[in-house]
């Protein structure tokens, strides 16, 4: 797919809880389609700390109103600075970047949509299109706490949304892999975004009961294009670039 | 009229940009942002005798105003490149140039002598400065002695532009300039990243898995100005300057300091298209100072 370099719009940028931001972004240039589980390489200016690109998971594109949606955990001094950007504010934009998810083959399958925290964000347009095709969605949802539950609204759209909360304060207490609903539900696909822990307990899971398995990975990145070969995972053919051989990997392929 | 041709040896390039190696791939990843030919030269990815899976995660840090890498050469392998990278590189409208590393002398001869039979390679940036591994690399560019050996080694076997690139780990870089002129470079690039490391103070680990690795990034420039210039005063082979350019003032610098070309590396990962942009910077520079061509700056530094 053609990356682009874009210069966005901001037209809504608003405090989800205290720590994440969601903010939509537009152009007066259609935007490109992407794929669900790709990303985008977003420019930080006017901070002293910050340098490179900050990469940032396609959290939705709506093609109506033609805006791209970006979920953001505020972790440092570059997210931070996006906090506090405005609406009319231009951000640099390259997407869109890396793989996404891959549809699953039959199309009465019964898939599963598991993140944690921040990494609920690819999520929301993966389910979006693949309720689209015709697949039955159920998302399960984990963090530390409700307040951590984010876009449950959105989430409902398009599927059954199961949540569980480490405190217990909102679903099933306790992760997303203790949570009742794999023990009733067969599902054909899992796929999965979150923590690398969890990530990896999804995937255990998976591999158990023989369910095949995407997971979408975060790795420390500079170029996003994989020219410099710094965000590379271990998978069974050798070092891979996150960025442009992921994000999105099958579970197979890597040594988990 | 300005002309941004310029020769280094007998390379011909456009305008006297290039991307440096490591930085910009095969130049095919930064394709969809700009017309590639248009830079003056491309340098592609560190490339070996054997595969190498290079260094493990995590290999990059950021760090105030740069970064910190330790890919390791990750590359796989000279014979690999030959029959699979080079048909999809070598009809590209510009000098698409190997940078060629080796853990011994052996290994850079065998390597370079397998690019010097590719047509459409007209040079090759011989890295003699690399921080990232273990053998070989660094090694040979920081004494006179390793220098001397491998450029002579290559020179043997390679009949085409042959530049050496420096490392700033050393105490005297303008030394190990003249020693490879002396073993037949005929240019050099520097500089290579300087060694450094980064830490986690709350978790107290080190942020590469390699502890040290390599800084660059717009830190490093006033080190890497400060070379060129101490190289230029002792060499009178052609300096191709690098080091934490970001855009054209940054470039002419480089220029004024003494370089006939110069290379763009950290800040294409800010900016894909940095390379056009500071090609078209510097022509305006040129108007604006009523110089026809970039030769007129330099070494053009006025010093009291």
């Amino acid at each position: 797919m053609k990356k682009h370099l874009l210069d966005l719009t901001i037209t809504e940028n608003r405090f989800i809880g205290e720590n994440h931001i969601l903010m939509k972004l537009t152009s007066n240039e259609k935007l490109p389609g992407v794929v669900p589980g790709q990303f985008v390489e977003v420019r930080i200016d006017h901070t002293p700390t910050v340098f490179l690109r900050r990469p940032i998971s396609i959290n939705f594109v709506d093609y109506k109103t033609n805006e791209l949606w970006l979920l953001i955990q505020l972790v440092g001094d570059g997210t931070n600075h996006l906090s506090t950007l405005k609406a009319g504010d231009v951000v640099n934009i390259i997407m869109p970047l890396g793989n996404g998810f891959s549809k699953p083959t039959n199309a009465r399958d019964k898939v599963l949509l598991v993140g944690g925290g921040v990494g609920i964000a690819p999520l929301l347009m993966l389910g979006a299109e693949l309720k689209r095709d015709g697949f039955q969605i159920d998302y399960l949802l984990g963090a530390r706490t409700a307040s951590g539950l984010l876009l449950l609204d959105e989430f409902r759209k398009y599927g059954d949304v199961y949540v569980t909360t480490e405190d217990g304060s909102e679903g099933e207490t306790g992760y997303v892999t203790n949570h009742s609903v794999l023990r009733k539900q067969r599902y054909a696909r899992i796929y999965t975004c979150g923590p690398t822990p969890m990530m990896k307990s999804v995937a255990s899971f998976a591999i158990k009961e023989g369910v095949d398995c995407e997971v979408s990975l975060e790795n420390k990145m500079a170029c996003g294009l994989g020219a410099c070969l710094c965000c590379v995972t271990e998978t069974s053919v050798g070092h891979k670039c996150v960025c442009s051989d992921g994000p999105v990997f099958n579970i197979k392929n890597l040594k988990w | 009229m300005v002309d941004l041709k310029t020769k280094i040896g007998n390379l011909v390039m456009k305008n006297p940009i290039m991307t440096a190696s490591g930085t910009f791939g095969y130049g095919t990843e930064y394709a969809d942002f700009m017309d590639i030919s248009q830079i003056g030269g491309i340098i592609v990815k560190g490339t070996t005798l054997n595969h190498r899976e290079g260094n493990p995660y995590p290999r990059m840090a950021e760090t105030p105003s740069g970064m910190l890498n330790c890919v390791g050469l990750q590359n796989k392998g000279v014979d690999y490149f030959v029959e699979h990278i080079y048909p999809t590189i070598k009809d590209i409208d510009t000098n698409m140039i190997v940078n060629v590393s080796g853990a011994c002398i052996e290994d850079y001869v065998a390597t370079a002598a397998k690019i010097n039979a590719l047509k459409e390679i007209p040079a090759i940036e011989l890295n003699i400065s690399c921080p990232n591994v273990k053998q070989g690399g660094m090694a040979f560019g920081t004494t006179c002695e390793g220098a001397h050996a491998v450029v002579e080694a290559v020179r043997k076997v390679y009949d085409k532009t042959l530049i050496v690139k420096l490392s700033p780990n050393v105490t005297d870089i303008a030394a190990i300039a003249r020693s490879v002129e002396e073993a037949g470079a005929d240019a050099v690039s520097l500089i290579n990243t300087l060694m450094g490391m980064a830490i986690d103070a709350e978790k107290q680990v080190p942020l590469l898995s390699t502890i040290t690795g390599g800084l660059s990034g717009p830190c490093v420039k006033p080190v890497a100005l400060r070379m060129v210039w101490q190289v230029s005063k002792a060499v009178s082979i052609p300096i191709i300057g690098l080091g934490g350019i970001m855009n054209a003032t940054d470039a002419i610098e480089f220029f004024l300091a003494g370089a006939s070309a110069i290379q763009i590396g950290t800040a294409n990962f800010i900016d894909p298209t940095t390379a056009l942009k500071v090609a078209d910077g510097i022509k305006n520079y040129l108007e604006r100072h009523g110089c026809s061509s970039v030769s007129e700056i330099v070494g053009a530094l006025k010093v009291g």
